[in-house]
């Protein structure tokens, strides 16, 4: 049995290949994220491990808001100076020393630009002298409080040498000193990970990186030889207390690489998300083939039966030719998966700026039992059915006549309306009812399988009617009816074109929709027709210095100046997102909001919907911690409606010191009627020579420029989606050149009887381009009420208006054209170069 | 056209023509040194047993193969040496096919299968002669039938109206009833032996089977390759003993 499985398996070579193709690229996706992920981990340890290497016991205060990696920075308490006595004093210390070392310092480069990164932060820190690490490579370490020394990272990307007056932005807004020392580190290294670091005097370090006089954000400790870190830390732990953090060099380590890594779980559960619609479009094309290769084998199939085969040899034949099939594929997109792991590490690397030494790759254990696991079990699913359907042929009925029976459709359309109506069920509970991720997903994924069940029903008529587009031909009738001839075949490969559609479709409306309305609300709700802001997609906002907002409101025919600072606070027990301005009269002013008075230090504004969900009043008193500072109670003064202004939070001017970036990140700007934009806003853009983070901008460039986030949004969508649509493509090669094959007699005779080859190729194409046009047709309307149903469900979130991007939806049947022509070259090829003779002879 | 024809007294002709496959050992001469002509308004059939190259003959006639050495002329014109784009309109408007059997295209229905050639050519059918040639196979009801619903007797019909449709220089058929009774295979071969002499049409008929051959005007017996012998106005009886003389029986 085992040979005669092996001899087909290699007699139909094309076909493998295809299917086989589907599910090397969806475990070549699975294997990558696993590899990378990988990968990167190892870095990540290695970098850390190398980064700490000098710290023999850490102490450092514990945060006064927990914030992961994914959601911003975490701004470290600061240690008091005093404690460096008490830990030099515990037994076994050799030395301790205050280090002041916190994210936010960003240098300005010779072109007037400030240094951006993609990711590593950009420290500012206390210079603490060379060790076995940091090396100087020129100059001194900086003695004076206006000299700076930098990495050579820095130097190399900002273009400073020694001697150079450089720009830093920190909490306060740019200082300007003299570089006096460029350092690297041991292994010739510019930097450890691509970390942009600057190194001032202590107090400038402290003044400016924290905030505070005599403070330090870790204390980093020597032990003394023959002593162990472990000892020391507890004592240390002993001796300070609770409030601290006392950790070995080591374990600091692996709690930093540990929040990075959380990082990547994150993204490689997106990569496994794409591989996972790959696959699930793969099994379209799997299962296609293996009905047709069944079909096509039916007097072969039942001749062995006619020998004494059992219906059980019968699906297993079927079956050990999936699980070949499957594991070939699977080692094959392993190998694949590797490449791709170690392009995505070397882009990861690229993108932190290039200083970040990728660790030797290997191939994970998880990445091997994933992709294998994967590759088999989704071949298997996918011949299960086919199998079931060979050992379920009659031998004599099957030995003689080949022709596929036309099955009514009726069955699979009953089950594809049940399934259907049971997707879209699971959607609306998942949406609507509980707002579950899991369930919404399942609820599409159920969706999608009822109605591929459907589509075959759909076919019909649909394809009759696409079809109608190309009748005023010969070859195009032809191929008109060729497509309507095998109505499951065709609505197979169409679905696996619906999928991946569906889903871009999907994610357009929901983009679409949710850009139109928020920039409808932007329109409505901001007054101000100049506004201050930066790049918002960088991991720290930019900001800018303050007193722009106060020299702006010098200008003639401005009427109102606001400036808007952004963090992130515990309100009352639960974390949430705050907001703060200097006078809260002006902010509502410029934002045309309700007539708000000026808060005091100790008061705080709240939305109307969030103290109606938290049952306050005005007069209540709220337990407030920042990110610095110590807890405050704060008086609800005023509440406003949540439309009207951004946010649900607002904190006085006062409050600001104590954010972790306490500088302005929005500044609006509302003039007096009659004063023309033009003539203020380069008045403006004047007061921000001092802050290249930020740009002033027009209200609606700016209204575009926030927008612009869902654009990208969409374009990597469809990028990661191209893959799913790729392989639905291969399912349309697959069914042509199944079709060309079946039809090898009826090609000759046409070609007989005088139909060129042009026309031939002609023929072939209009069967590709109706098949694909009506799964992206599927696809359209599918993803259109999926986006549709998902946009409802955001009613609540403020995404009210449902737009259809008639423009994308056409541009994807046009591409679903364009696919088809394609898919549709090698096979129309094949058929056109056809010997008549040989066809007609073709048995 | 009509004008050629008459000028014309040969519908197709071969001359010297060749047909070796293969090389050395394994060299197999299908063909050897034939010709022969086959004089328009003329029902011919071309007997033989398997191997004799009487399918080969006719292939080459019919510009669905090529000889390896000689002419093929169809009408006026050569055949030998065009290219295949030539030889598909050539194919397509001054010859018709009849095969033995999957002469239909199953998607198009009986009308639209007969028009075929005309469509792909772009061409209208001539209604007088469109209705002549549906009235002589009697498919007037069968129209809009598709081939799975017809008979293959009706199906063969359908065949020899496709071929007739656009007046061709000449009809190749290839054992046009083999796969019929003989009921059936007697109605089609009373339609081509009507259709040569009522409307002159051209026809080539491959066959073995000596009642077949008896519709026709005269049967050139084909053995290993070679034209070996020639009976004008053949009956059954006529044909057999032919056929038992040169020890061909098939």
């Amino acid at each position: 049995m085992l040979r005669a499985t092996l001899k087909s398996l290699l007699g139909r070579k094309l076909r493998l290949v295809l299917s086989g193709l589907a599910v090397v690229l969806g475990v070549m996706f699975v294997a990558g994220a696993f590899v990378v992920t990988d990968t990167l981990g190892r870095s990540f340890d290695s970098l850390f491990a190398d980064g700490f290497s000098q710290t023999d016991v850490a102490v450092e205060a514990k945060p006064k808001i927990a914030v992961s990696e994914a959601e911003g920075e975490q701004v470290a308490t600061p240690l008091p100076a005093s404690i460096i006595q008490q830990i030099s004093g515990t037994t076994g210390v050799e030395s301790a020393t205050g280090i002041v070392n916190a994210d936010g310092a960003r240098v300005i480069g010779s072109d007037g630009k400030v240094l951006t990164s993609y990711g590593p932060p950009r420290i500012g820190q206390n210079w603490v002298g060379e060790d076995a690490l940091l090396q100087l490579r020129e100059g001194r370490g900086p003695d004076k409080n206006d000299e700076i020394a930098v990495n050579a990272a820095v130097a190399k990307a900002a273009g400073i040498h020694l001697g150079d007056r450089v720009g830093v932005l920190t909490l306060e807004p740019k200082k300007t000193f003299t570089l006096v020392g460029i350092w690297g580190y041991s292994g010739n290294r510019d930097s450890i990970g691509g970390l942009q670091e600057v190194a001032f005097t202590t107090p400038v370090a402290q003044q400016l990186m924290i905030g505070e006089k005599n403070a330090f954000t870790m204390i980093n400790v020597k032990v003394k030889d023959g002593e162990t870190p472990e000892a020391v830390r507890d004592r240390i732990a002993t001796a300070v207390g609770d409030n601290y953090q006392v950790r070995t060099g080591k374990q600091l380590a692996a709690d930093s690489s540990k929040e990075l890594k959380e990082g990547l779980s994150f993204f490689n559960k997106i990569l496994l998300g794409f591989a996972g619609v790959a696959l699930f479009v793969g099994v379209f094309l799997i299962l296609n083939t293996f009905s047709i290769i069944v079909a096509q084998r039916t007097r072969e199939l039942a001749l062995m039966r006619a020998l004494g085969a059992s219906r059980r040899q019968m699906i297993g034949s079927v079956l050990l030719e999936a699980i070949i099939i499957g594991l070939v594929a699977a080692a094959l997109g392993l190998a694949a998966g590797v490449g791709v792991g170690a392009l995505l590490g070397f882009l990861f690397v690229q993108l932190s700026g290039g200083g970040f030494a990728l660790a030797p790759l290997a191939v994970p254990m998880s990445a091997i039992l994933s992709s294998l696991i994967v590759g088999v079990v989704v071949t298997v699913v996918a011949a299960v059915m086919p199998a079931l359907r060979a050992s379920r042929i009659a031998p004599v009925a099957a030995m003689q006549d080949v022709a596929t029976p036309d099955r009514p459709l009726t069955r699979v359309s009953v089950a594809g309306a049940l399934v259907g109506a049971a997707g879209a069920t699971l959607l609306g509970v998942g949406l609507y009812a509980t707002s579950s991720l899991i369930l919404t997903l399942s609820g599409i994924l159920i969706t999608f399988i009822g109605v591929a069940l459907l589509t075959p029903l759909l076919s019909k008529p649909v394809v009759a009617l696409l079809g109608r587009l190309f009748a005023w031909s010969v070859p195009g009738r032809l191929g008109r009816l060729n497509s309507g001839r095998n109505p499951r075949r065709t609505a197979i490969t169409a679905a696996a074109l619906m999928v991946g559609i569906a889903l871009v479709t999907g994610v357009t409306v929901v983009m679409n929709s949710a850009k139109t309305s928020l920039s409808a609300q932007a329109e409505d709700t901001i007054k101000a027709q100049i506004v201050i802001n930066g790049d918002q997609n960088s991991p720290r906002p930019p900001s800018f210095d303050p007193a722009v907002l106060r020299q702006a409101s010098g200008i003639t025919g401005v009427r109102a100046v606001a400036g808007l600072w952004n963090d992130q606070a515990v309100v009352n027990g639960k974390r949430t997102y705050v907001h703060a301005t200097e006078d809260l009269a002006q902010l509502s002013e410029a934002f045309g909001g309700p007539a708000l008075a000026r808060l005091k230090p100790d008061q705080i504004a709240v939305s109307t919907q969030e103290a109606t969900d938290r049952h306050w009043q005005v007069g209540s008193t709220l337990d407030v911690q920042l990110s610095r500072g110590d807890p405050e109670k704060l008086t609800i003064a005023a509440t406003y409606d949540e439309d009207t202004m951004p946010g649900s939070y607002f904190l006085p001017a006062a409050a600001t010191k104590e954010f972790s970036v306490p500088q302005p990140v929005f500044g609006f700007v509302r003039l007096t009627d009659g004063t023309p934009v033009a003539q203020a806003l380069p008045q403006v853009k004047a007061l921000l020579v001092d802050s290249p983070e930020v740009s002033a901008e027009d209200r609606t460039a700016f209204i575009e420029g926030q927008a612009s986030t869902f654009d990208t949004v969409i374009t990597m969508v469809q990028v990661l989606l191209a893959l799913a649509i790729l392989i639905a493509v291969l399912g349309v090669v697959n069914t042509l050149a199944l079709s060309v094959l079946e039809r090898t007699r009826e090609l000759g005779l046409l070609r007989a009887v005088g139909l060129g080859r042009a026309q031939t190729m002609r023929m072939v194409t209009v069967e590709a381009v109706v098949i694909s046009v009506f799964g992206a047709l599927l696809g359209v309307a599918v993803g259109a009420g999926l986006g549709a149903a998902v946009v409802r469900a955001l009613n609540g979130e403020g995404i009210t208006d449902l737009v259809l991007p008639w423009t994308n939806m056409g541009l994807y049947l046009v591409l679903a054209a364009v696919v088809g022509v394609l898919a549709a070259v090698l096979p129309s090829i094949k058929a056109a170069r056809l010997n008549v003779l040989a066809a007609i002879a073709h048995d | 056209m009509i004008g050629t024809k008459a000028l014309e007294p040969v519908a197709a002709r071969a001359d010297g023509l060749w047909k070796v496959y293969g090389d050395g050992d394994a060299r197999v001469v299908a063909l050897r040194d034939v010709s022969a002509s086959f004089a328009r308004g003329r029902f011919t059939a071309i007997m033989g047993p398997s191997g004799s190259g009487k399918s080969t003959l006719m292939h080459c006639l019919a510009g669905l193969d090529t000889a390896t050495r000689g002419t093929v002329h169809i009408g006026g014109t050569e055949v030998s040496g065009l290219r295949d784009k030539a030889l598909t309109r050539l194919r397509r408007d001054r010859v018709g096919f009849i095969f033995q059997q999957f002469n239909l295209l199953p998607t198009l229905t009986a009308a639209e299968n007969i028009r075929l050639p005309l469509d792909i050519a772009g061409k209208k059918p001539d209604p007088q002669w469109w209705d002549t040639v549906i009235e002589t196979v009697g498919l007037e009801d069968r129209l809009s039938h598709r081939p799975s619903q017809l008979s293959g007797g009706q199906q063969q019909r359908v065949a020899c109206a496709r071929a007739l449709m656009s007046r061709p220089d000449v009809i190749f058929a290839d054992e046009p009833t083999g796969n019929l009774d003989s009921h059936a295979g007697a109605e089609i071969l009373s339609f081509l032996r009507a259709s040569v002499r009522e409307h002159g049409q051209t026809i080539v008929m491959v066959t073995h089977d000596p009642v077949a051959a008896s519709y026709t005007d005269r049967v050139i017996f084909l053995a290993d390759g070679e034209v070996v012998a020639e009976l004008d106005h053949p009956t059954p009886e006529a044909v057999l003993e032919k056929m038992k003389a040169r020890e061909v029986l098939v």
